[in-house]
């Protein structure tokens, strides 16, 4: 923090004075609110490249752009929306509240916490210059454009000429090492900063969920650095992981990719669980509805995630018994994830529900996973996937997971402690106004693809022939994407403007029951004056409370 | 926020951050070697060309001792610097690392002999990927283990206070139990099973 | 004029068999595809009564317990923390539920998967390349591309068994009205089973993304009557008409159009592109992107990269005599 002047006139800050604190902090809450900034400044990106795809594919036979542009496009924005704004965002989230919520002054390695930062960044800033660097000598591309998931071997030498796809490798390589730094972090922090009286079933859901999170990044992220060194090998140093012309075996790549491709995606809808199970219960006035099976039923989920990566492969002739075993444990894992929206859903009931922003987004998030859940089931029925891979229909599905999960629960997040971070109101009408615009534009979008999948449009192309029963839908998308940027700027417009000039919010706007609630808005460096002592989940509850405090119930 | 009105348990323990820390890191590298052993029994059998695990791989007998061994010394500077014995400290800890040196000198001289004499490389088969790789993942991580254990004793030397180091020193000696035990399924799988 | 003549030579040319241009999969039109359909059904059923049932109750619970602005009760609601009873009882139908799903599944697996039993109508083997398909009959020394003709399954009542390899990169077989799709995979050969039971022309594309013209891989099965479809084949076996278009024929094997394409009975024998002995019996060029038409043949022909960017066949920027003489002869290869 600047020093007060004891001179007459304020001193005015030059611009080095004021980023040095930012860029040398290693304070969990600002690192935190820096992750959270660079992911949305990356989600402005992905979805211009979003709009740019949909515009392409508006109507058929278009020309916006070139096929080669195209696959760009779609390889950039997947690998950004995933590794660029998803990690940052859950990252941000955890460094900023976990400390709070345990009632601790800062993570366990602040240092490591600022490295994790700024390798996520360096190497999102690496993959992108892969638009300046990526042609190589043979001029011949500039980005990535093998996919997200980059399936070999397109991605080896022969197919993938220049340098862009060792870009994907080493950028992706690059804010994995900045993930690992975290979870190691966040395991440390939970398991030996927790304030005293706080043991593990006290801890909030949202620290839980993250506490989880944080293993499966440990055990997920090495198998896909492990797949990039391989396919680097091959690329620079001749090797044959992935050479099929030399007994290298493409459907190692995919194995061994989906291996981290899978959990990847329950560690990034964790996050948004976690959120909900903290929003929900302080928007319904009451508390958590089976806390235990909340937590036994995320311990369960992880667990079974790590069993079902091959259900991304069920077309590439495996044997009916490989099928049918991971169409099993892909099944087994709606179970525990239906418990939770259970849980959530006996919290509501019976209590006092605020439709506060940061509550519609949780029950927008409810109805959209529910939905994505149930067309996941679809997809794990082997034999209805033969049909439904690589079309449409599981863009829809794995929209309505990232969006419909993922977005909507850090929207939730964001408007529920952004008073908490900022000190500042958001204005209610103008979040209004981008919940709806971006609920009514994501189902225009989204909805539609899953029945272009059932009309036999395949994923990744750039272009369609007309006459195909294709237009219509397409169209009906497209505006959708565009309904969804205005409420995105709807949303930017909000946030800038209330940073500035938004009405100042105390230490407890929501009149909430975990630990951040009781500092001042925002928190002070150190965050407790006096590290607290906690005698239940809700310790907050129990000052306001003291007739009736929690641990007489847990 | 008044901590009056609750008691502070008295058998509040949580774990060493430390030690979660570096537990955590170790079973994140557990996952990436647990990938290349993998990827290593996956193509056993599977080269089209010359030359073949049995033709070339020589058991590394000797160094492997070294390896193990130092895992041996490296405990024993522990306990020297736990009595803050900081001389004999020094005099273990260096064993450990010329133990380590001797194991990458000898993975060098296995290299040189299998390139230069046996013409295999990372390129030459599926072979020669999955063993310069999953060995070569191998000796960096003994290699970073080194780097580690150099700068201890250079700091030592030159008057800074080890003693004071004891809990980081301790992480540190299991980061290189961890890399003496990867070794083992190392060995086992290319050495033993592969041949 | 020209719209009706060209649908009329089209239909001619594909004996009258209607193009179904619209792969809806809840219209199967193949036994895999019937029977997908059916799981399809069954799935829907379980999950739409899973998604009336939940969403039912999210809306209801938040129209009924939401707060009203008249509601002037300062209290906080009972706090209930959770029910053992409960918990067990909404994990247990689940795992009903899931455990049903699981084993329906799996049947529909063993049975679709293992039928090695039958004996096919037909064998086909077909190799993915970027971005076309190079289609073998191995029983008749039958070799073309993109457009794949088979027996309708009424009158053998047997399936066509495809045999389906890579030369490059992963690509995927889709013809959804006929089956779900299969992967080619380089260094695999994998195994489908592929029927129709109506004539018909199935569209597909190639549905893993390939590199740059993954999008323009498009495939074509005619599904004809039997008599027809063995002429077809009786067709496709001949060499190519040596005698027409001799000019043109010079031109073409003087340059290096040989050493991609095969036309048999002549000296072109190359293997990197699509097997040209009988090109103007496909209704389409550039794996189905464009219609057979001597407009597209020649401006194929005369600049790949015009029409499909990125595709394999280099530019010959051949002379406008050496382009006529070329149009000339492959316009002969009937």
């Amino acid at each position: 923090m600047p020093i007060e002047s004891t001179a007459e006139q304020p001193r005015v800050f030059s611009l080095s004075e004021r980023l040095y604190p930012w860029v040398a902090s290693t304070d969990h809450k600002r690192l935190g609110i820096m992750y959270v900034i660079a992911a949305l400044l990356f989600l402005v990106v992905a979805g211009a490249q979003a709009l740019l795809m949909r515009t392409q594919l508006a109507v058929p036979m278009n020309h916006v752009v070139s096929p080669a542009m195209y696959n760009r496009l779609f390889t950039m924005h997947g690998t950004t929306m995933v590794f660029l704004v998803g990690m940052p965002l859950l990252a941000g989230f955890t460094n900023y509240l976990v400390p709070l919520m345990l009632g601790a002054r800062d993570m366990a390695f602040p240092r490591l916490n600022a490295f994790g930062f700024w390798a996520f960044l360096f190497g999102g800033l690496l993959l992108y210059y892969g638009y300046l660097g990526g042609g190589g000598l043979y001029g011949s591309g500039s980005a990535p454009d093998v996919g997200w998931f980059a399936y070999a071997p397109l991605t080896e030498r022969a197919f993938s000429r220049g340098s862009s796809t060792d870009y994907w490798i080493l950028g992706v390589m690059l804010t994995g090492f900045g993930s690992l730094a975290s979870a190691i972090n966040v395991i440390a922090t939970t398991l030996s900063l927790r304030c005293p009286g706080m043991n593990l079933s006290r801890m909030p859901l949202f620290v839980w969920l993250m506490l989880i999170d944080s293993w499966l990044i440990l055990i997920a992220l090495p198998p896909l650095n492990a797949a990039q060194i391989m396919l680097l090998l091959d690329r620079r140093f001749g090797a044959h992981f992935f050479d099929t012309q030399a007994g290298g075996s493409a459907l190692l790549w995919q194995h061994f990719f989906w291996i981290f491709g899978h959990p990847e995606v329950y560690i990034l809808i964790f996050p948004a669980f976690g959120i909900v199970s903290e929003v929900v219960p302080v928007f319904s006035r009451k508390p958590i509805f089976g806390r235990q099976a909340m937590v036994a039923a995320v311990v369960a989920i992880g667990f079974i995630s790590t069993s079902v990566w091959a259900h991304h492969m069920f077309t590439v002739g495996m044997t009916s018994i490989s099928n049918a075993f991971f169409a099993a444990s892909t099944m087994l894992v709606a179970i525990p994830t239906g418990i939770k929206i259970f849980n959530w859903l006996a919290t509501m009931y019976g209590g006092k529900i605020l439709l506060e922003v940061p509550m519609l987004f949780c029950c927008a998030f409810i109805f959209h996973f529910l939905i994505a859940g149930l067309t996941g089931v679809m997809l794990a029925v082997a034999p209805f996937d033969w049909q439904l891979h690589d079309s449409y229909f599981v863009i829809g599905h794995f929209h309505f997971t990232l969006i419909g999960g993922f977005v909507f629960g850090m929207f939730a997040g964001i408007y529920y402690w952004f008073p908490k971070a900022t000190g500042r109101m958001w204005n209610g009408k103008l979040a209004k106004l981008h919940f709806w615009l971006f609920v009514i534009g994501f189902d225009l979008t989204f909805v539609p693809m899953h029945f272009l999948g059932f009309l036999g449009m395949p994923r990744r192309i750039y272009t369609y022939a007309p006459g195909r029963g294709w237009e219509l839908l397409n169209f009906i998308e497209t505006v959708g994407a565009y309904v969804q940027a205005i409420a995105i700027a709807c949303f930017v417009i909000n946030t800038i403007h209330s940073i500035r000039k938004g009405r100042r919010a105390g230490g407890d706007p929501w009149d909430a029951w975990t630990l951040e609630w009781s500092t001042a808005s925002p928190p002070p460096e150190y965050n407790f004056e006096v590290i607290p002592v906690v005698r239940s989940s809700r310790p907050l509850w129990d000052l306001k409370h003291p007739q009736d405090p929690d641990w007489k119930y847990e | 926020m008044s901590t009056a009105a609750v008691p502070v348990p008295e058998d509040w323990h949580p774990p060493d951050r430390g030690v979660v820390g570096i537990a955590s890191f170790i079973v994140a590298e557990a996952a990436l070697f647990l990938m290349f052993l993998i990827g290593y029994l996956f193509y056993l059998g599977k080269s089209l060309n010359r030359p073949y695990p049995a033709q070339v791989l020589k058991t590394p007998v000797f160094i492997t001792i070294c390896l193990l061994s130092s895992s041996a010394t490296i405990v024993l500077a522990e306990r020297a610097l736990r009595r803050d014995a900081v001389r004999r400290f020094l005099l273990w800890l260096g064993a450990t690392i010329l133990l380590a040196l001797i194991f990458l000198a000898g993975t060098g001289l296995e290299w040189r002999e299998l390139i230069v004499d046996d013409h295999l490389t990372i390129a030459t088969n599926v072979f020669g990927t999955t063993f310069y790789s999953l060995v070569g993942l191998h000796a960096t991580h003994v290699t970073i283990g080194l780097i580690f254990m150099l700068i201890v004793m250079i700091a030592s030397l030159t008057g800074f206070p080890v003693q004071t180091q004891e809990r980081r020193i301790r992480f540190l000696s299991w980061y290189w139990h961890f890399v003496d035990v990867v070794w083992v399924f190392v060995f086992l799988v290319v050495y033993v099973i592969g041949r | 004029m020209f719209v009706v003549v060209a649908s009329i030579l089209v239909l001619l040319q594909t004996g009258g068999l209607r193009e179904r241009r619209v792969a809806n999969i809840f219209r199967p039109l193949g036994t895999q595809a019937a029977h997908e359909y059916e799981i399809a059904l069954f799935t829907f059923a379980i999950t739409g009564a899973i998604f009336v049932i939940v969403a039912g109750l999210l809306f209801y619970i938040i129209w009924r317990f939401r707060h009203r602005p008249s509601d002037h009760n300062p209290d906080e609601p009972p706090q209930v923390y959770g029910s053992n009873q409960i918990e067990i009882a909404w994990t247990f139908i689940p795992i009903l539920g899931v455990f049903v799903l699981i084993g329906v599944t799996s049947r529909f697996i063993f049975s679709l998967q293992d039928t090695t039993s039958q004996t096919p109508a037909e064998r086909i083997r077909i190799v993915g390349h970027q971005w076309w398909w190079e289609v073998h009959y191995p029983d008749y020394g039958v070799v073309t591309a993109n457009e794949i003709h088979i027996p309708v399954s009424g009158s053998t009542g047997r399936p066509v068994l495809l045999q389906l390899e890579s030369a490059d990169v992963i690509h995927s077989f889709w013809v959804p009205q006929l089956s779900g799709k299969t992967d080619l995979i380089p260094g695999r050969a994998n195994t489908m089973w592929i029927d129709a039971r109506a004539p018909g022309i199935y569209l597909g594309n190639c549905a893993e993304y390939c590199g740059t013209q993954h999008a323009n891989m498009l495939l074509r099965v005619f599904a004809e009557p039997k008599p027809a479809y063995d002429n077809w084949i009786a067709a496709q076996r001949r060499s190519a008409q040596s005698d027409a278009a001799q000019s043109g024929r010079n031109v073409f094997e003087s340059l290096s159009c040989v050493n991609c394409h095969t036309i048999r009975g002549t000296v072109a024998k190359g293997v990197f592109g699509p097997d040209l002995t009988h090109l103007m019996s496909r209704t389409t060029i550039a794996a189905g992107m464009l219609e057979n038409t001597p407009k597209n043949l020649r401006d194929w022909v005369n600049d790949p990269q015009e029409m499909k960017p990125g595709s394999l066949m280099p530019s010959m920027k051949l002379t406008g005599a050496e382009l006529n003489a070329i149009m000339s002869y492959l316009e002969s290869l009937h």
